[in-house]
């Protein structure tokens, strides 16, 4: 009998360190530690699953108004309420589905050596599948400028961290309010981080004219959202010509055509934030419409489409 | 005119009307997230209406139409397709004791649903503060739906009125102090003032709060409150309706 040639699209992407069954994860702090989502489709099918930002201890976050809309956006500035690293491992981490579907923890803290700290503490536990580390802490040592803002110190974080993580991979979440991207990507690359996250919110503001008062009792927050999807794009497609790490696309993804122009653009994967909060059930339903729209367009794997944008 | 679409010019209240979601676990006091395909990509959050009846012919929701998501769920067409995810939260408690429902404006939503599930609605009293006229509010409806109990309702035409009806509130409450229980829904400064005369009178009482919504499921962490004991909770997952000792208001 003549065997027939496949004409199902593969959506499986292999990242260093971890093999996804797709490339769709969700993004920190959008997707609470997983469990939330539980009932709107099954966490098992996801690429990965991508924590609310742990610290060491537990933290109460900013006070509020905290969370404001924008048009096609919002800003936030929860101020990483979380339960701490503890919490996380004895209650959370066993009800994920973490030997089918990698979780990611994404790890906050002040300086590099509480990273450090953090890092040691989440890689001892196997079920742990990366870590992803955020560097916008405002660093007081440096003036009030987050880590991320420098290439210096956001190398430093990442040395600390994977001579913490032992062989778990280690991915770095940039922040796009710097004037060159490229700079802290290179530097955190050479430190030696294994993946790269691209990107986190932009600083935005929005005042209420009736009140006369800020939306947000932090006056500033993180915008995100549809709105910051161009910036993000712009983001991917400059850090991924300039470092050979994969990179992870994340910001105003909201369907699976938002998925394959980050590919094109150069990403190895991607996050999904915001878009969850519009639907609960969308990080589910692009994982389900990924593969039909690939087939769609005749991409057979990711692969094949990963950074052959013409320009 | 009883539980219809009634335009008042400033704002409006308008019932929607949705098909049976098939839910068969749900409590009064508990919420849905919705969303009408006109949001887009332009208004991100779904917006949180208290379920305010579900029966076998479809689900209710009392809603006053005061900003961008509201005046577009107001302008749907019969047979608009919407987004609708819940039930969310937790419920108000139902006990088998003389039970007070305080509602202010809109805050009457959940009521009509929890007295017409109560066992022992002879029990219930319902005292209703608006300030647009009382035909505008589903207040008829309640009456004719739970016939055994007892209803009244204050008119708030100037602020000057407010004192009058928080009189009324506080003496309700005193009534309810020793063996009763108390519930509130409506605007966060009514809350407050029930939450106060609820502890000078010892009575049990539980508040339903209208926090800004993200993502109504506990995951963004953008609705929370304080509980008594420092913490931030999560008003949408924890919530929406608390014990009114165990909060900061
Ligand atoms: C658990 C819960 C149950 C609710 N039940 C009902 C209900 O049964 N019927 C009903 O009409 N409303 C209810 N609300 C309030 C409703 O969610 C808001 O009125 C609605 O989200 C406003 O959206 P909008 O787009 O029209 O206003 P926006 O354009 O977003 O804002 C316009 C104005 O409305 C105010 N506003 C926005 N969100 C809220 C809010 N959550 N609560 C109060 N004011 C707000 C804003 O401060 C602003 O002044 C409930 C809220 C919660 C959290
Ligand atoms: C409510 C909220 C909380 C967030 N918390 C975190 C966090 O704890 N750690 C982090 O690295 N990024 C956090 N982010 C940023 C997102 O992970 C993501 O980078 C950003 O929102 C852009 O993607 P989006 O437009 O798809 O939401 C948060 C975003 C939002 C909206
Ligand atoms: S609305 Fe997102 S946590 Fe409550």
């Amino acid at each position: 009998m003549a065997s027939k040639t496949p004409t199902i699209s593969d959506p499986r992407v292999s990242l260093p360190g971890l093999d996804l069954k797709n490339p769709i994860m969700t993004a920190s702090g959008t997707f609470g530690y997983g469990l939330e989502y539980a009932s709107f489709g099954k966490l098992e099918d996801l690429g990965a699953i991508v924590v609310k930002g742990l610290s060491l201890k537990p933290r109460a976050g900013n006070t509020m108004p905290r969370i404001a809309e924008t048009p096609c956006g919002m800003l936030n500035a929860i101020g990483l309420q979380n339960i701490g690293v503890e919490r996380f491992l004895e209650e959370k981490l066993p009800a994920l589905p973490h030997d089918t579907t990698p979780v990611i923890a994404n790890l906050y803290a002040c300086d590099a050596a509480e990273f450090g700290e953090l890092a040691a503490a989440l890689a001892a536990d196997e079920r742990m599948g990366a870590l992803e580390v955020n560097v916008s802490c405002p660093n007081v040592a440096a003036g009030g400028q987050a880590f991320g803002q420098d290439p210096k110190q956001a190398a430093a974080v990442t040395r600390a961290v994977k001579d913490a993580a032992g062989d778990k991979p280690v991915m770095v979440k940039l922040s796009p309010n710097v004037a060159d991207i490229t700079t802290v990507a290179k530097a955190v690359a050479d430190a030696g981080a294994d993946m790269l996250t691209c990107i986190n919110t932009l600083l935005g503001m929005a005042v209420d004219l009736k009140t006369r008062r800020p939306r947000l009792a932090n006056v500033v927050g993180g915008l995100s959202g549809p709105a910051i999807k161009p910036v993000a794009l712009r983001c991917v497609w400059q850090v991924c010509q300039a470092v050979d790490i994969p990179v992870i696309g994340v910001g105003g993804i909201s369907n699976a055509t938002d998925v394959l122009e980050f590919i094109l653009a150069g990403a190895h994967a991607v996050q999904i934030g915001t878009a969850n909060f519009m639907r609960p059930d969308t990080v589910f339903s692009i994982v389900n419409e990924l593969p039909i729209l690939m087939n769609g367009y005749g991409v057979m794997t990711l692969d094949d489409l990963r950074g052959t944008l013409e320009t | 005119m009883p539980f219809g679409q009634t335009s008042t010019g400033v704002t409006h209240c308008f019932a929607l009307r949705l098909e049976d979601p098939g839910w068969s676990h749900w409590r009064p006091g508990q919420f849905v997230m919705v969303r009408h395909p006109s949001f887009g990509l332009e208004l991100i959050w779904g917006r949180a209406f208290s379920i305010s009846r579900l029966v076998s012919s479809g689900l209710s929701l009392f809603i006053q139409a005061q900003g961008r998501g509201s005046e577009r769920l107001s302008a749907a067409n019969p047979g608009d397709k919407v987004t609708v995810w819940g039930p969310l939260g937790n419920g108000f408690a139902i006990q088998d004791k003389r039970t007070l429902m305080l509602a202010g404006g809109v805050g009457i939503a959940p009521f009509l649903a929890y007295a017409e599930n109560h066992p022992t609605p002879h029990k219930l009293e319902l005292i209703f503060g608006h300030r647009l006229p009382l035909e505008t509010y589903p207040f008829d409806n309640a009456k004719t739906l739970v016939p055994e109990m007892t209803v009244s309702s204050f008119h708030e035409r100037s602020p000057e009125d407010l004192p009058v009806f928080l009189e009324m509130v506080d003496e309700a409450i005193m009534n309810h102090a020793t063996s009763g229980l108390v519930l509130a829904c409506g605007p966060t400064p009514f809350l407050r003032a029930v939450k106060q005369m609820a502890a000078k009178h010892g009575a049990m009482a539980q508040l339903s709060l209208e926090n800004k919504m993200g993502c109504g499921v506990g995951a963004c962490l953008g609705c929370v409150i304080k509980d008594t004991k420092g913490e931030n909770v999560q008003v949408c997952s924890k919530g929406p309706v608390f014990w009114s000792h165990k909060i900061e208001l």
